[in-house]
């Protein structure tokens, strides 16, 4: 017999788990008792939210389920954003919070709140564990859900005298959830009407989401589009699928996008969506495009399948499976046409670099991190004009773009930059942040400096939350209010008070140097960019 | 349009507020939701009926079928369902009109459940349509209250819908 919160950590032994981030509070201290000695890491964050970042940041590493841990009422609560951010970008977290004693609940005692019910529209199950014997077959059950389907974080909510309480410990071996069994091969009969609607097309076009990255397709789906070259564009969250120099790559489409890409939408006769759930920020306005296209979408999840686009062709399976089934009925075509007209396109959009006094361009800025960078590093972008320049300028060469697509959540790219280094401490990881994100989340400068995580940091300063007094000065005329962030310190000084060398740059002619001395310094390190507060997000 | 949709869920707390939860989110209209145990006592069944054009339906059925704890989902053309639904009606009455509303109960074979000096309770089960009627006949004399289940329905035939 073993109590709980042994069974806790046994689970996650037997999940493989060898890292977690968290915070305690006395609701979860049974579990972290355990965890002392387990050979689990644990890595203390400095806000919980940033313990559910971080597990973010790790999980899109490894590929597999991250966990993270808090305590109840507050702590729980403080994760929520974090759970919703992985939720929207369908990032697998097991999530484990404490919770008040099981007689105690619906009582409004101290630090307790409805968790499994509060966080019920952003997770992909949860679980309100009120018997201790189940402990071991909700764990199984928890990682299985996080990491198949479209992945996503999954709560387990354990009240602390079930912690407490004993079990003879088993691990199930398989898991038999009756309503869930996912599909993961794509139907051959649509398999094979994708083929021939390929064949048929004129100017067909790839556009590929995270969902390929989740799938870990990346590879396959670029030798996909080479075997039959056929074009392709990348949503936010597919930058990376293909290196940005690919010569059937044409830029990430959308809101943020460029305009060659959205031309090359425009224009196509056969979309073929993976990954991909035609967000409102990647499609504006998907009825007047589902009219002038015929649309195939694959999706492992069939729900995202006509929710916001109509398709001609649906094809419910996991992206690399479907890749590979696709690949097999070998479809092509002579596009050669459609193909220099693209490049046409690409080469006629605009260049809009600056070059201003006592500032420097943040467009150069992400290019120079993305060529001293290692091929293979992981660039974290936060939230805000720095995001967009970053997935405009970043230049893929193989290595991972990371960044809250969906949610947009300010504060995301320091504490994820933690999560992906431990998760691969061998890549360089970059994180790239504006002042006004660093600030939500510059605590976590603390867990890098304690937990020896070699990550970099870039602060793009402007004293402005820039992307809202552009949308004040675009739509609003002009009538700012909120925006000015005057008063914040010094982000040399900050990372100096955590004893990490940082410096400033304020010029397009220094940017190089910077980032090579950034890279080069051994553990954690800091640049803060000066650039203009007029710079426009283009 | 309205569409009636059986669908067969794990029987669990917190799986109805769930599903309810689901319709509210996504903003899906939601006529009734009757909800009680199967012939299996690990399996409830849901009965709902929801309106919306085309697309809409589907992605209600898409997101039901999305929800872990739910076990098959399957649409009820009305015209291949027996539907049934109970009502308890309130209705006002006094020694002059009580016979009207006896007839009117007896017409529509329903049952008089519950008698005072100022009232009279009529109980009805059967297609939703004639629970309507029922309470349109009753209007004109005040009605106190009003219970409805919500509609529960079987596809017609002997074909069932399986949890495996």
């Amino acid at each position: 017999m073993i109590t709980g919160a042994q069974a806790m950590v046994e689970s996650l032994k037997q999940e493989g788990v060898s890292t977690v981030f968290g915070y305690p509070g006395a609701a979860i201290c049974p579990f972290y008792d355990a965890l002392r000695g387990s050979g689990i890491q644990h890595i203390l964050v400095r806000s919980e939210q940033n313990a559910g970042h971080a597990a973010s940041g790790y999980a899109r590493i490894t590929g597999r389920p991250a966990v993270c841990i808090a305590t109840s009422g507050p702590g729980a609560t403080n994760l929520f954003t974090a759970i919703a951010t992985a939720y929207m970008d369908s990032i697998p977290l097991v999530v484990i919070t404490g919770q008040v004693e099981t007689r105690l609940l619906g009582r409004d005692v101290f630090q307790e709140v409805d968790t499994t019910g509060a966080a019920e529209p952003f997770t992909k199950y949860g679980y309100l564990v009120k018997e201790v014997r189940e402990i071991p077959r909700v764990f199984k059950e928890a990682f299985h859900i996080a990491s198949t389907g479209r992945k996503g974080p999954v709560l387990i909510d354990m009240p602390v005298d079930v912690q407490q309480q004993s079990l003879p410990f088993a691990y199930p071996a398989s898991v038999d959830i009756r309503g869930y069994k996912p599909r993961f091969k794509g139907h051959p009969v649509q398999v094979k009407r994708v083929a021939q609607a390929i064949c048929a097309a004129k100017k067909p076009l790839l556009c590929v989401g995270g969902g390929v990255h989740a799938a870990d397709a990346a590879e396959r789906v670029c030798r996909f589009c080479e075997q039959c070259g056929m074009p392709a564009v990348s949503t936010l969250m597919g930058i990376g699928v293909f290196p940005s120099a690919h010569p059937l790559y044409f830029g990430m489409l959308g809101q943020s996008g460029f305009r060659s890409a959205n031309r090359a939408v425009e224009e196509s006769d056969l979309l073929v969506i993976i990954g991909a759930r035609v967000g409102d920020r990647a499609v504006n306005s998907p009825s007047a495009l589902e009219q002038a296209t015929e649309v195939v979408h694959i999706d492992i999840d069939s729900a995202e399948i006509g929710k916001n686009l109509g398709a001609t062709i649906p094809l419910v399976g996991d992206a690399g499976a479907v890749i590979e089934q696709l690949c097999e009925q070998k479809p092509s075509g002579v596009w050669e046409q459609w193909l220099s007209h693209l490049r046409e396109l690409r080469e006629q959009e605009p260049r809009p670099y600056t070059e201003k006094p006592g500032a420097a361009d943040p467009r150069r800025l992400v290019e120079a991190l993305s060529e001293k960078m290692e091929p293979d590093a992981v660039y974290v972008a936060d939230v805000g004009q720095n995001q967009l320049w970053s997935a405009r300028y970043y230049r893929a060469r193989g290595g991972r773009f990371l960044t809250s697509g969906g949610m947009g959540t300010m504060g995301y790219a320091l504490p994820a930059a933690v999560g992906a280094k431990l998760a691969a401490p061998n890549r360089q990881v970059v994180a790239v942040c504006g002042d006004g994100s660093f600030q939500m989340s510059m605590m976590e400068l603390g867990t890098a400096v304690q937990h020896g995580v070699d990550v970099k940091l870039v602060v793009v300063r402007n004293n402005r939350l820039g992307l809202v007094r552009e949308i004040q000065q675009n739509r609003y005329g002009g009538r700012e209010i909120a925006v000015d962030l005057s008063g914040s310190p010094s982000a040399c000084g900050i990372a100096a008070a955590y004893g990490i060398p940082a410096w400033q740059v304020s010029d397009n002619g220094s940017l190089g140097q910077a980032v090579e001395r950034l890279l080069r310094t051994d553990g954690p390190a800091l640049i803060e960019c000066l650039v203009d507060p007029k710079e426009a997000t283009e | 349009m309205k569409r009636i949709i059986s669908v067969l869920v794990e029987n669990k707390a917190g799986v109805l507020s769930r599903t309810a939860g689901l319709f509210a989110r996504r903003g899906f209209n939601i006529e009734s939701l009757a909800v009680g145990e199967t012939e299996d006592r690990s399996v409830s069944r849901m009965t709902i009926v929801a309106r919306g054009d085309e697309r809409t339906l589907e992605q209600v059925e898409k997101q039901l079928n999305k929800q872990i704890d739910v076990i098959k989902v399957r649409m009820l053309p009305a015209e291949t369902a027996t539907r049934r639904e109970l009502v308890l009606v309130k209705v006002n009455a006094d020694q002059q009109n009580r016979g009207g509303i006896i007839d009117i109960a007896s017409i529509l074979n329903a049952k008089i459940v519950d008698l005072s000096h100022t009232t009279l309770t009529v109980e009805l089960c059967d297609r939703p349509e004639k629970v309507d009627l029922l309470l349109e006949m009753l209007t004109p004399y005040g009605i106190a209250e009003v219970a409805r289940t919500g509609m529960v329905a079987l596809q017609k035939g002997s074909e069932a819908i399986r949890t495996i």
